[in-house]
Parts: structure tokens; C-alpha cells; sequence
């Protein structure tokens, strides 16, 4: 079975349609897959849901389909760098669900392992725990968040091989495996495919099991807060 | 003279034991790697990484590389690095011995109400609840008085909560207090702060 594709387009054709919902990999703007975002707002596919931590700035990750108004809903953590999220959601053109980011995390995750809820201490007490199921554990109050299974999900890795075995680089790993697991079909782009018996089955993040399309392509990477020290003089 | 960020951030730094995993908050908490001195501690990022190191020299940044406030980082010789899910795992898991965060208001019951002022910014929680649900031990650490010299450490939060009955231990420019059951407790004064300067400005109640 083939799973690597020559292009964006080509790796998400007959995968997109309105109304549905994506999960997507990325912490700001580090492990994002910006190609797929790219492909998906030239596809023009409307009143998407993303379920992904943050939304991108305005010109880069998810805020560019902000800015092409595909997207309806947006199922994060952290919005905070996007004024053009910030300018739709407060005129009430936009949908925002706030989840608390380890409930995001583990909703991808319980979602892709067949875990429809799980209670988490996360959040009760707050506006979080509104209208959700309450239940003691062994004198704990905890709270009923529920496993997200998405239509797509589209995921960045460092490394593939072509069944579909992925590497991730440093903390550009993060949300990547789970918004992966959660999936019906999970898209990722890699900066590499590689051969498969270089890369070692003992040391694969995310087993190809989850991934069904692959393409390779160059990334830009930007880098959101550059923030260094000076070298001491010798 | 009440502490400043620097000597606040060293206060804190006294909280922690060696051989501890921690995760730091933005702004002042942040400081606080800088006077972890000889003990042996392990700073978690949540975006997926234990073991955080400063910031690169300019040439060695690395989009790959960030930590929590998008800031980019570089590792050290300990370093692991892990998914999402994983990093709260630890968190929630009650793994993380301390989270040390900054914090708009502090209740002396230990609610804290750190991510969202109604009507105005509106950036998210992140991982604030999390943390503050899941890791040992909560401290946090900010000025005592907000820019119109009103106090943050109050009867009752009046912001959307982070999390209820929360916090363990308020580290300010006054001083420190413990959040106990009947209130809140002076555990330390800041050098030349009187326990009376220290009462009136904390509306919540001390014991």
C-alpha cells in the first residue's frame, strides 16, 4: 500500500470536506505542518474545527486560514499571538472551545485509543467544569472530559520512512502523536523519507500504524520568540 | 526595602530540594533557574521536554527548540524529550514535585485566577490548570499590589479561577505567606517590612 505522495494536494485529495473537524499537530509555531495548512486553504474548505493547541500567528500556521475564513471553530489552550483570531472572535465570527492543555492533549490521545472519557482533577472548580460530569475518586472530585476523534488529522515529523514510521526532532514533537492517534486518517508532511532500514524500530515515536499518508517537503520553521544570551568574552 | 524580582526569584528558589522536577512560569518565576545554586534540579517545559537549558548563544537558535512561551532554548546533557500527551501525564500524574507561577490573584482560601479578565484578553489557560491541578506542591510568586496599589492577595478571587483551593505557598516583594485552613500565615517578612505593612496590604485574612 502506498502511503507517500508527491505533494500537499495531492496527499489530502478526497480527504477534505465543510463542516469537518481537524486535529492538528504543533506548539505555537514549533512541529507545525505548515504544508498541509497551506494545501487546505488553497482546497478553500470551509467551516472547518481545528483542534489544535494554538492558532498560529496572522500570516503563518493556522492563521492563514483565519484569514481566508475556513475556519469556524477552534479547539485550543492558547490563542494569545493572533490578532486577527483575537478581532473574529470577539465580533463573534469565530468559535472558540478553551481547553485546558493537558485535557487537549489527553483528549487526542484517549480519542485514538478507543477511550470515549476520562476524569482529570484539571480544571474542576473553574469554568471548565461547567456542565460536565462530576465524580469522586477516593475522596478526589474530578471532572468527565471526553476522547476527540477527528475526520483528519495532519501532523509535522523530522523523519519517515515510507510506511510511514516517524521521527520527531526535540520539542518539535509535542501535540504531533497525539492530534496523529486521534484521527480517522492522519496526513504528515516530513522534512525527510528516508530508506527504510535507516531508520532504528527501537528508537520510532510514532509507529506508521497511525499514519496514512506521507509527503516530503521544505519547511520554513519560523521561529516565533528569539531569544538568546551573549557569549562571554575569551 | 521589600524584595525585588531578582531577590523574589531567589526566595523562591529556596522552596526547591534537590533532585526535584519543576516547572517555572513566565516572567518572574523564570528568574528562579538563575539561583538554583548546587542543588540538582530538573526544569520540565510542557510543550515536551525535561531537562531545559538556557538560552542559545545568537547563531545556535533552533526553530526545533522552545520552550513553553515560545521561547527558543537549548538542552542539556540530561535532556529528554517527550509528546504532549506524555508531558501532562507527569504533570497530572503527580510527578512534577513544584510548579512556581506567576498569578493575578491569590485567595486565602488558595484559588488562583492567573489566565482570563473577562471582556478584555482573552489568550487562553495553556497548561496553567493543569499544572496547578497535578504537581505536589503550588507556589506562586508576584508582586503583592496590582499597578493601582490594590492587593492580589484577597478574600475571594474576582477573576475566572485557574484552580480552587490551589496554592500552597504566595512569595511577594512583602514577604511570604502560607495558605492554611483558618487563613493565611506570615512565614517570612521581607527585609524592613513590618507584619503590619504586611496585613495592610493583603486583604485577605491573616492568622
Amino acid at each position: 500500500m502506498k502511503k507517500v505522495y508527491d505533494s500537499a494536494s495531492e496527499a489530502l485529495d478526497g480527504l477534505l470536506h465543510d463542516g469537518m473537524l481537524v486535529a492538528a499537530g504543533g506548539f505555537g509555531l514549533c512541529g507545525i505542518p505548515e504544508l498541509l495548512l497551506a494545501a487546505i486553504r488553497d482546497a478553500g474548505t470551509k467551516d472547518m474545527t481545528f483542534a489544535s493547541n494554538n492558532a498560529g500567528v496572522d500570516d503563518f500556521g493556522i492563521g492563514i486560514l483565519l484569514q481566508t475564513r475556513q475556519v469556524k471553530k477552534m479547539i485550543s489552550s492558547y490563542v494569545g499571538e493572533n490578532a486577527e483570531f483575537m478581532r473574529q472572535y470577539l465580533s463573534g465570527e469565530l468559535e472558540l472551545e478553551f481547553n485546558p492543555q493537558g485535557t487537549l492533549a489527553e483528549r487526542m490521545r484517549a480519542g485514538g485509543c478507543g477511550i470515549p472519557g476520562f476524569y482529570t482533577k484539571t480544571g474542576v472548580g473553574t469554568v471548565i467544569a461547567e456542565g460536565k460530569e462530576h465524580h469522586d475518586f477516593d475522596g478526589e472530585t474530578y471532572i468527565l472530559e471526553r476522547g476527540i476523534v477527528a475526520d483528519l488529522s495532519i501532523v509535522k515529523a523530522w523523519k519517515a520512512d515510507d510506511t510511514g514510521n516517524l521521527v520527531f526532532r526535540k520539542t518539535a514533537r509535542n501535540f504531533n502523536p497525539p492530534a496523529a492517534m486521534c484521527g480517522k486518517v492522519c496526513v504528515a508532511e516530513v522534512e525527510e523519507i528516508v530508506p527504510r532500514e535507516s531508520l532504528d524500530g527501537d528508537m520510532i515515536h510514532l509507529p506508521g500504524i497511525y499514519v496514512h499518508r506521507i509527503i516530503q517537503g521544505d519547511h520554513e520553521k519560523r521561529i516565533e520568540q528569539r531569544t538568546v544570551r551573549q557569549r562571554e568574552e575569551a | 526595602m521589600p524584595w525585588d524580582r531578582n531577590q523574589m526569584a531567589a526566595r523562591a528558589a529556596d522552596e526547591l530540594e534537590d533532585g526535584w522536577y519543576v516547572n517555572l512560569g513566565i516572567g518572574i518565576p523564570t528568574l528562579v533557574a538563575n539561583y538554583v545554586g548546587d542543588k540538582d534540579i530538573t526544569l520540565q517545559s510542557e510543550n515536551g521536554m525535561l531537562g531545559m537549558g538556557p538560552f542559545p548563544f545568537e547563531g545556535d537558535e533552533d526553530p526545533d527548540l522552545i520552550n513553553a512561551g515560545k521561547q527558543t532554548i537549548t538542552e542539556l546533557s540530561r535532556t529528554a524529550y517527550f509528546d504532549s500527551a506524555q508531558s501532562f501525564g507527569m504533570i497530572r500524574g503527580g510527578k512534577i514535585a513544584m510548579a512556581i507561577l506567576g498569578a493575578m490573584e491569590v485567595a486565602e482560601n488558595g484559588d488562583l485566577a492567573n489566565w482570563m479578565i473577562p471582556g478584555k484578553l482573552v489568550k487562553g489557560m495553556g497548561g496553567a490548570m493543569d499544572l496547578v491541578a497535578g504537581v505536589g506542591r503550588v507556589v506562586v510568586v508576584m508582586d503583592h499590589t496590582n499597578k493601582k496599589g490594590e492587593s492580589k492577595v484577597l478574600k475571594a478571587c474576582t477573576l475566572p479561577l485557574t484552580g480552587a483551593g490551589v496554592v500552597d505557598r504566595i512569595i511577594t516583594d512583602l514577604g511570604v505567606l502560607d495558605v492554611t485552613h483558618k487563613g493565611l500565615h506570615i512565614e517570612e517578612l521581607a527585609p524592613g517590612v513590618t507584619r503590619e505593612q504586611m496585613i495592610a496590604a493583603t486583604e485577605g485574612t491573616i492568622v
